[in-house]
């Protein structure tokens, strides 16, 4: 997931990771999301607030391109409220 | 044509928790229907029954814009911004998460419970400035006519949101039928039967039922006596 929000961000993978068949890694910025995005696979990126509107229409592109089978989901927050949705319908 | 989907009361998700019972129209926490996501950008609506002096501790919410309206009672929010505030019946309140904030809500009175509707909006700009915003409405100053208590325009009657969504509650004590005029292109509306029943759209609603009404301009609404409503008219396109 990605959140420049560091203390959202953290409540956020918390409660990801209390899943059991979850596993959650978080990046503050673009060229942190990025770097993760190479560095292992993963099934879900979670577009979380704070991100420039240049940097996250390049993050979109670069997923889109490079990453054509990564699924891309914004999260709009609100603790638990939307994001076990989010991840149940992603997962899909 | 007009397109109506319904949902009745009883098709929403429960959530009993002791200190809060609450019925979820859309997927939310822990219930989970893909069929039931969202209707436009109306993405949350949360019928929640809160114990004397309980709530939600500080949690965070970003880039959602988030409206309670207390039925009965009262909740007191505090939030990171410093907003501090107690929203009454009769009052709407709103709250443009944006790039993040941290909020509470707790019922502000230890002794009764409060009744409130908590509706989630996506907005139509990401990563806004927070901000806090409520007012005050009279229902019964307003009798057997819609009152708008939510708009996008800050010089509009209500609050204002980032998006182009308006909110219209109505209490009526007699048979009435009105024309809802849709304002916004692209909009639907979704009806909520707060109290007793009424016709929208031509579908029957009986308390606590809803209906979206879209690819229409405009709609009638049939009232009776002890009709309550709320419309909440959104962007079908997000």
């Amino acid at each position: 997931m990605v959140c420049t929000n560091a203390e959202i961000l953290a409540v956020i993978l918390r409660l990801i990771n209390a899943n059991e068949e979850w596993n959650a890694t978080g990046t503050g910025s673009y060229t942190a999301t990025k770097d993760a995005l190479q560095s292992r696979t993963y099934s879900i990126l979670l577009l979380g607030a704070g991100l420039a509107g240049g940097e996250e229409a390049d993050l979109r592109e670069f997923v889109k391109t490079d990453f054509p089978g990564l699924k891309l989901v914004d999260h709009f927050g609100g603790g638990s409220g939307l994001l076990f949705a989010e991840i149940y319908q992603a997962l899909a | 044509m007009a397109q109506t989907v319904f949902h009745s009361a009883d098709t929403r998700g429960p959530a009993s928790h002791g200190w809060l019972e609450s019925f979820h129209t859309f997927s939310f926490a822990k219930y989970y229907n893909p069929e039931r996501m969202n209707f436009g950008a109306l993405r949350v609506l949360n019928d929640d029954d809160i114990a004397g002096g309980r709530g939600f501790g500080e949690h965070p919410h970003d880039n959602m814009e988030i409206i309670t309206i207390p039925f009965e009672g009262a909740l007191k929010h505090e939030d990171s911004m410093g907003n501090e505030a107690v929203v009454h019946a009769g009052e709407i309140q709103v709250m443009s998460a944006g790039t993040g904030i941290y909020h509470k809500e707790f019922n502000a009175n230890p002794d009764e419970r409060v009744k409130l509707l908590q509706i989630w909006l996506f907005p139509n700009q990401r990563n806004v400035t927070p901000r806090y915003d409520q007012q005050s409405f009279d229902l019964d100053a307003n009798i057997n006519e819609l009152v708008q208590i939510l708009s996008p325009d800050a010089d509009d009657a209500g609050v204002w949101i980032h998006q182009n969504a308006w909110f219209s509650l109505g209490k009526f004590t007699a048979e009435k039928e009105l024309t809802y005029k849709i304002k916004g292109a692209g909009n639907g509306v979704y009806v909520f039967a707060l109290k007793g029943t009424v016709t929208a759209g031509g579908q029957d609603l009986q308390e606590r039922d809803a209906v979206g009404i879209w690819d229409t301009t405009e709609f009638k609404i049939k009232t009776a006596p002890g009709t309550q409503v709320l419309l909440m008219e959104v962007p079908m396109c997000i």
